[in-house]
């Protein structure tokens, strides 16, 4: 009866299993294979093609443009992940101390994290371009009077607050649980020993919501190499290319450009880059954890 | 050593200190949108070239610009597709996510399904644009280049981290709820309907909520799947709309309002199920 029953579960848990599975392999996997075909070859997007072997991997390595789209996009993600990680904990901090309207106030710091990438790009754009340039005039300051957008140098950065001002909001969130679940006596004992302020911070806090930083920092080097929206919207890859991401590149070069099996081979490399980094960054912090 | 008092009373002190410096932190979350709404009330003439011109409050809060906005982006055509999209993802996700899951969670003892777990798993790590070029000729060979199309591989793109998320859950209901229901005659499916989907409630919540936020702000595939189809969703609505009429910043805005006000207002109702769903997600 009981083997029956067994038998008849394991065949209805195929039937559920199997047709999804292969829908996830005919959009997921045989896409990321297909991909791989098409950075074999010089595809333009349309017509005809020929194989090319790996000459697209070899022009890779040699084509500035691509070059920089890698150094503009690991700065970018490297940089934007440190700010918004120490932001995130000095807010996750004050909002969970004893405050008044805390709740309140935890819902308007996650608000950002709603909002569509894009349509904040535009609105920051705006601000970048007219706002703080007029701060900066109102305050005689000549490094604020121009436009973060209008240079090569300074673009980059305005990307950077863009982002972290999104992302800022999910990874207090996520410290923010972290710190419920150190238990109030812990900080008490603390006390007693004589670990107060950064101290406490650091000998006590900061340990403790270890895992916690290992998600935070995992999802923003993620989140960030592939940053797509606000580029499109902030800056459009510019000025004079020097905010182009990677992700950009590919869909700009593959699907307007014409370069289709060569960004494919760049979205190869791309991704070989996104796991290694995934599993180095989980292992690493890891490890970290079970030091402490 | 300090006394119990003493403590309550730092603590009390900071208290204060620490909501006020909050308080000022936040109007750095609302002054996007502060600036969002002035700009979107004015007509050009009022834009003096003065940042105070700019931010200041409108002489008369005309709702012009929405109404010419709302022509442009088709506004209510792009909002009932955004709205479809997300829905349709969302009960997908929910209903066929929650079963596979089901499914996968119950077998983790057979090696096949250990393996067809990390399978799926791993597809966490596949970036958008490795697929991105080959999905677009996929789905026009398929002639499911359409709102469809985008349902179909939303449900697929989020399969990963739902899937994930209903086996981890799954561990914590006992397998004898299961069983008793068996025993008295109810087929698998019949279980899983009256017995495992509604104790899944609380997954239910936050697979919803998440997978409704990244397809509803989603750009990448809406712009290679959708355009040139006429059917726009709200975030590629202002997308081609930047292109043509960008310059008019009082009618841009209101536009990128009209766009952030469905979500704003989602938020405003629900953002305690949100901020729970998006935490347990996060976390698990």
């Amino acid at each position: 009866m009981k083997d029956k029953l067994n038998s008849n579960r394991s065949r209805t848990f195929l039937a559920i299993t199997i047709p999804i599975v292969i829908l996830f392999f005919v959009f997921n996997t045989m896409a990321v294979i297909q991909g791989f075909g098409y950075s074999l070859t010089n595809f333009k997007g349309f017509g005809g093609y020929d194989f090319v072997g790996l000459r697209n991997y070899i022009d890779l390595f040699s084509d500035e443009r691509i070059i920089n789209s890698y150094i503009f996009t690991f700065g970018f993600a490297i940089i934007c992940t440190i700010l918004v990680n120490i932001i995130s904990l000095v807010l996750a901090l004050g909002l969970s101390s004893k405050i008044r309207a805390q709740g309140a106030l935890r819902a308007i710091y996650f608000l950002p994290n709603i909002l569509g990438g894009l349509v904040i790009g535009y609105v920051f754009n705006f601000f970048f371009t007219y706002i703080l340039p007029g701060i900066g005039e109102a305050i005689n300051s000549g490094a604020l009077s121009n436009s973060l957008l209008a240079s090569p140098k300074t673009a980059w950065f305005a990307l950077v607050i863009t982002v972290a001002w999104q992302a800022v909001a999910l990874n207090t969130l996520i410290y923010i649980s972290g710190l419920q679940t150190v238990p109030e006596d812990v900080y008490e004992a603390g006390a007693i020993d004589g670990a107060v302020g950064f101290k406490k911070f650091k000998n006590i806090t900061f340990p403790l919501i270890m895992p916690f930083f290992t998600i935070n920092m995992v999802l923003c080097m993620k989140n960030f190499l592939m940053v797509f929206d606000q580029v499109v919207s902030l800056t459009g890859g510019g000025p004079a290319r020097s905010t182009e991401s990677i992700s950009f590149l590919i869909y700009s070069g593959g699907l307007s450009g014409g370069a289709f099996g060569y960004q494919s081979a760049n979205a190869v490399i791309f991704f070989v880059v996104i796991v290694t980094i995934s599993i180095f960054q989980l292992r690493f912090l890891n490890s970290k954890e079970e030091q402490l | 050593m300090l006394k119990k008092s003493q403590l309550a009373r730092t603590a009390k002190k900071t208290n204060r200190t620490i909501t006020f410096w909050l308080l000022v932190g936040s109007l750095s979350v609302f002054f996007p949108l502060y600036m969002t709404i002035m700009i979107a009330f004015k007509d050009p003439s009022q834009m003096s070239n003065s940042i105070a011109g700019i931010l200041a409050f409108p002489k008369s809060w005309s709702f012009d610009n929405f109404q010419q906005a709302m022509a442009i982006t088709d506004f209510w055509h792009t909002l009932s597709n955004s709205i479809l999209i997300t829905g349709a993802t969302m009960i997908v996700a929910v209903i066929f996510h929650s079963l596979i899951g089901y499914a996968i969670g119950r077998s983790m003892q057979k090696r096949g399904y250990r393996l067809l777990y990390l399978y799926i798993i791993s597809g966490m790590f596949v970036p958008f644009a490795i697929i991105m070029m080959p999905i677009v000729k996929q789905t026009a060979m398929l002639g499911i280049d359409n709102r469809f199309g985008v349902v179909l591989l939303y449900s697929i793109f989020y399969l990963p981290m739902n899937l994930m998320l209903y086996t981890g859950y799954l561990k914590n209901i006992p397998l004898s709820l299961e069983e008793a229901a068996a025993i008295d005659g109810a087929s698998t499916f019949k279980t899983f309907w009256s017995v495992i989907f509604p104790l899944m409630k609380p997954m239910h919540a936050t697979v919803a909520v998440l997978t409704a936020l990244g397809t509803w702000n989603d750009v990448m595939l809406p712009l290679v799947l959708l355009s040139g189809t006429g059917q726009n969703t709200l975030p590629i609505a202002q997308l081609n709309f930047q292109s043509q009429f960008g310059t008019n910043y009082n009618l841009a805005f209101a536009s990128y309002l009209l766009a952030l006000i469905p979500m704003l207002i989602i938020y405003i109702i629900g953002q305690k199920q949100i901020i729970k769903g998006v935490v347990n997600g996060a976390i698990k």
